[in-house]
């Protein structure tokens, strides 16, 4: 009833091509803006901003850099983390070579060098598939993260062997660094992720998605069709990276404030990885659904014992969270196979025909 | 520097022969180990399609049921060999539980899924493993009870090549129970009848359905004695260092292993742990130093790279043949 | 798929009921948040840590009712030794008010340092963190009493001089190997060790293991029998100490000559069996539970059952004594900024001038009843640390006795270090906000 396109004609081709062809749609997009950009800092407390926004935010941006190469192409990468870590060691060295540049400017080239070093390690992939790739890349994991340890170039020879976030400003508001606001720093982050997952968006919906979905169903038969296998793969591997190396170079900046090489270690890779595939492969918004499950899930569980006023050790609560999560992740898959995402289509299919099912 | 990499490590090997018997014998050793791990792997895989994640846990969580039923005993006053044996027992029915439990409610509702989403149900295991055995066993390291279980301590020293080869004597048990155990498999999949029909799952889901083979059954043995085989590494590594939920990491180790040996065979896991073992050994002791060493994290998964540039299935790996 | 989509997806997640905070300090407590690693890789030396904090502020509410007659609210915040968890932590005691944090990680200690001085909460990082934090006149917020990494090292060299019979100069032309988790915490004394090697005229010889080989160290134990170095140092954590005490075993190196930083355990040593006897670490606290104190532990919270120890024989370990330790510190920097401000209910911004004048004497540890549990300590403004003198313990096969004098470290060589390292950091991190807090004379 509520949700139904039926009375919408398209008259043009520009509308029927258009990212959000449904009224709907669009006023559902307004409000969602209008609750992320106004309401949530408003009455947000400092916490949800800065434990469960925050880092959920940058999760989805490294989760849609993984969907990209994972769920759109079809190439399995545990290599992930190494490239978030690509990411914020570049936008640091940056930032402290060129102070007077803006920051945000650095955290978006941070995300070219974790292209570049994505493409290097991509290289394998027109060879290597499936599980075999995905160890492959944890070549680079392992290698890039020992390069993170040894390099005391990358880390200006800090001797605690951390990158530690200089405050840095801008338009005169400290947006990293200790005094840069939850609020500020929630809007930033904010800004950065629904500009570029629009722009990702925009990319897998175009000919390059079509081009990485074809390789994703048959590599072989989109070769045929005159696909180029290794630019496509590449530029999956490019794009992904560059993704995975700004949500890095947030991680670092805008939620951690100092990092040292172990936050990109292996677990991250798998977490990203478990975030998509969970979310549900080739859809932005599971990546979305995926972080949401796998950040703010076990923080919620946390603090339900506490809000329920139950006397449970800390040690205890954290047990639980393990269980219940698990448990979710499996009693989810059996549900839905397809991911988080798919439920949701299956609810806005059942919202359109909402409430005549026949 | 061409000196330093192609010319000094031989120069070294040559100079001092009993280390490299040693190096050679330590990554036989670890070799062995990563072979095991690596074989809990490929048993899943082939039967049923799963990358299984909780390996590692399911080393850590046999360990220290193990540990954690002979400290009980103990704490009534029955202890020594025959009350490990019994808690031995005991941990290897834990295990089959563990496998039917796995099976009926993770594995039977998800047939016929893509192995991705197997992959990640296997992640959800390992949480509520995770979860479990912390709050049962808590988060204490606990020392494997090796000498109960007849495990020999100290080392036999062989005076060779004008030096010293020291052979750990838990280290030589560790090689021939793994080699055994390795054989034993080997044997019950090529000979019985339960191992034809896994090997029948293996090629085929639904033809092996089609005459007669039942893939629950099936499934239950092979976790089983994916189960039995996390025991035993958990037996070998704890005995190496102490058991406790840093053993997790360990498991990570027979990746390299799976990719050079291919995921779903046998005899692959075995030479691909040895190639392994031996090579990020001779690596890091000759090599190593060269880059300041620490290297041995990342060299197994170059020597696996290499590999598989070569063979990109793996060495002994299915062959993919790809049609339109 | 539709962006429309995962904004809803995103409203949901913005739109999640979070449990109010509600305020923990009521007009009459303080509130004392002790992060706290039961679980993970690293649990089995954050347990016994965590049990001797807790049982000690405990105790002080049990039979003193809290500090100045001001109940503590003790609570415990799980990190499981991840940075990220730590950080979720922090943010979420942060409104409660708490007067300290201790971070417990290094990794979750490095963000905090910048953040203390803003949200007014003093972080004590106990031996461990970053080491130049002990230039209060920079990090006037940070405190990591009693000694850093640096003064561990050359308290380790001196202590291997005097083996040789005399004092530093005895270290000339001997090898000496240290081995070390590849990581920030392992990695800070390398350019101490370049630069005492080459003043001292020691060759060092380096054995990095990384996080993911912390179990399988063999081939760093074949090049220790290589290179055959007189001494062994470990500076090592977690399964590491543990599986090098059982490779130096396996490898007979001599145990007499393998001396650690302070943070290997009874269990770390147990494991290796007898051939483990022998072992050193540093350390500046007893181990035993024949203390007052810890009497009065066993009496009003163990035995009430108020502590999750798993058994009797845990109290008095060595890490549960450095968590008692710890506790310590906490109180007494209580007190003492209830006695400097003359308030009951204590700020972080009091708890700051109370831990920079931090004077615990011998008569005051009596009084504690932790006489001979560790010397003296006294805290300054300028001085965060104290760079106090530790000792020697051996494994004797079943505890770890002490087996050399107090011994002070190499003033000299560190200070500087700590001098150009604090500049740096502030230099780096510019715009560094000056100390602007007054300093009490005390």
């Amino acid at each position: 009833m509520f949700y139904r396109e039926t009375g919408q004609f398209k008259q043009s081709y520009a509308a029927d091509q258009a990212v959000f062809p449904i009224l709907q749609d669009r006023i559902g997009l307004a409000i969602i803006l209008l609750v992320a950009f106004v309401v949530v800092p408003l009455f947000g407390n400092e916490f949800l901003l800065a434990s469960v926004m925050v880092p959920f935010l940058i999760l989805s941006l490294g989760a849609i850099g993984i969907n990209i190469l994972v769920g759109y192409t079809g190439l399995l990468s545990l290599g992930s983390a190494a490239f978030m870590g690509v990411g914020a060691y570049s936008a640091y060295k940056l930032s402290t070579i060129f102070p007077g540049v803006n920051i945000l400017v650095w955290i978006l080239c941070s995300g070219f060098f974790a292209a570049g070093v994505g493409v290097l390690f991509g290289l394998p992939s027109l060879r290597i598939k499936g599980f075999y790739l995905a160890v492959a890349t944890l070549a680079a994991q392992f290698f890039l993260q020992w390069c993170f340890v040894r390099i005391s170039w990358l880390y200006n020879d800090n001797p605690s062997g951390a990158i530690e976030v200089p405050a840095r400003t801008l338009f005169g508001i400290a947006i990293t660094g200790p005094s840069a606001t939850p609020v500020t720093r929630y809007l930033v982050v904010l800004a950065i992720v629904v500009v570029m997952t629009l722009l990702a968006s925009n990319i897998v919906h175009g000919r390059i998605g079509r081009t990485w979905m074809a390789v994703r169903d048959m590599d072989i038969a989109a070769q045929l069709m005159g696909i180029r296998l290794l630019p496509a793969k590449l530029l999956a591997f490019a794009v992904s990276s560059f993704y995975c190396g700004v949500s890095g170079a947030l991680m670092v900046f805008l939620w951690l404030g100092a990092a040292e090489p172990s936050a990109f270690d292996i677990k991250l890779s798998f977490l990203l990885l478990f975030m998509v595939i969970i979310g549900g492969l080739g859809s932005m918004i599971g990546s979305f659904f995926g972080a949401a499950l796998i950040h703010i899930l076990p923080i919620v569980i946390r603090m339900l014992p506490e809000a329920l006023g139950l006397p449970i050790a800390a040690a205890t609560v954290e047990h639980l969270t393990y269980l219940i999560v698990g448990g979710l992740i499996i009693f989810f898959l059996i549900v839905e196979p397809h991911g988080l995402a798919r439920l949701w289509q299956i609810a806005k299919q059942k919202l359109r025909v909402w409430p005549f099912p026949y | 520097m061409l000196y330093n990499i192609f010319i000094d490590p031989f120069v070294q090997m040559a100079q001092m022969p009993d280390l490299l018997v040693q190096t050679l014998w330590e990554g036989l050793v670890s070799g062995v180990l990563y072979a095991l791990i690596a074989l809990g792997f490929v048993l899943i895989f082939k039967a049923s399609g799963v990358f299984n994640f909780a390996q590692g846990i399911m080393v850590v969580f046999s360990a220290l049921t193990l540990v954690g039923f002979y400290e009980k005993f103990s704490a009534y006053g029955f202890s020594g060999h025959t009350a490990a044996f019994v808690a031995l027992i005991l941990t290897a029915g834990v295990m089959f539980v563990l496998a039917m439990l796995i099976e009926r409610v993770v594995l039977r509702p998800l047939v016929n899924q893509p192995d991705i989403i197997l992959f990640m149900a296997t992640f959800g295991i390992t949480y509520m493993l995770i979860g479990f055995g912390e709050m049962v066993f808590g988060g204490d390291p606990k020392q494997m009870i090796a000498s109960e279980l007849f495990l020999p301590s100290g080392s036999v020293d062989v005076e060779m090549l004008g030096g010293m080869v020291s052979f750990q004597k838990i280290d030589i048990a560790a090689a021939v129970i793994a080699s055994v155990m390795i054989a034993g498999l080997a044997l019950f999949f090529q000979k019985t009848r339960i191992g034809r029909a896994l090997r029948a799952v293996a090629d085929s889901h639904k033809a092996a359905l089609s005459v007669g083979i039942s893939l629950n059954q099936i499934w239950v043995i092979v976790w089983f004695a994916a189960g039995l085989v996390a025991l035993v590494t958990g037996i070998m590594w704890g005995a190496r260092s102490d058991v406790s939920f840093a053993l997790e990491i360990v498991a990570l180790k027979a990746l390299p292993v799976l990719v050079l040996g291919g995921l779903t065979s046998v005899p692959g896991a075995i030479v691909g742990g040895l190639i392994i073992g031996i090579g990020e050994k001779l690596g890091e002791f000759y090599w190593g130093p060269l880059l300041g060493g620490g290297i041995e994290s990342w060299f197994a998964y170059a020597i696996a790279l290499l590999f598989l540039l070569y063979r990109p299935q793996g060495l002994f790996g299915d062959k993919i043949i790809e049609r339109i | 798929m539709s962006l429309k989509n995962w904004l809803y997806a995103l409203s949901a997640a913005a739109s999640l009921t979070l449990p109010a905070v509600h305020d923990a300090q009521a007009e009459d407590s303080i509130y004392v948040p002790l992060f706290t690693y039961r679980t993970g890789p690293f649990a089995g030396s954050g347990t016994p840590i965590a049990n001797g904090m807790h049982d000690y502020l405990t105790l002080l509410n049990e039979r003193d009712g809290g500090i100045g007659g001001v109940k503590l609210i003790v609570e415990e915040c799980e990190t499981g030794y991840d940075t990220k968890k730590g950080l979720e932590c922090y943010e979420s005691v942060k409104p409660k008010k708490p007067v300290i944090v201790n971070p417990w990680s290094t990794g979750i200690t490095l963000p905090l340092i910048p953040k203390a001085a803003v949200d007014k909460i003093p972080v004590l990082s106990m031996a461990y963190g970053l080491s130049a934090s002990a230039k209060g006149d920079t990090f006037p917020w940070i405190f990591n009493p009693p000694a850093t990494y640096w003064d561990g090292f050359t308290q380790i060299l001196q202590y291997i001089a005097t083996q040789e019979g005399g004092g530093v100069e005895k270290l000339k032309g001997k090898k000496i190997g240290y081995i070390y988790l590849d990581a920030s915490f392992g990695r800070e004394p390398l350019p101490l060790i370049e630069q005492l090697s080459k003043e001292l005229g020691f060759e060092a010889k380096l054995y990095p293991v990384a996080a993911a080989d912390m179990q399988n160290q063999s081939s760093q134990w074949l090049s220790v029998r290589r290179d055959k170095p007189d001494y062994m140092i470990l500076y090592g954590w977690g399964a590491l100490n543990a599986t090098a005490v059982k490779e130096a075993v396996k490898t007979n190196y001599p145990m007499e000559k393998f001396i650690s930083i302070w943070w290997p355990s009874e269990d770390d040593a147990k494991g290796a069996g007898d051939g483990a006897k022998g072992f050193k670490t540093l350390n500046w606290h007893a181990v035993g539970a024949d203390f007052p104190l810890l009497a009065d532990i066993q009496k009003h919270v163990v035995d009430a059952g108020k502590s999750q120890v798993s058994g009797k024989d845990k109290v008095g370990q060595v890490l549960y004594n450095r968590g008692i330790y710890n506790s310590m510190l906490i109180a007494e920097a209580i007190r003492k900024a209830q006695e400097i401000t003359g308030n009951k209910v204590v700020t972080g911004e009091d708890v700051r001038r109370g831990l920079e004048g931090l004077n615990i004497d011998e008569a005051r540890l009596k009084e504690i009843g932790l006489e001979g549990f560790t010397s003296a300590v006294k805290l300054s403004c300028a001085d965060h640390n104290g760079h106090f003198s530790t000792f020697v313990q051996s494994w004797n096969g079943t505890t770890y006795e002490k087996v050399s004098d107090y011994i002070a470290p190499l003033s000299d060589k560190v200070g500087p270090l700590l001098d150009a390292d604090a500049k740096a950091y502030a230099e780096k991190n510019a715009p560094w906000p000056a100390r602007s807090e007054a300093c009490d004379a005390s």
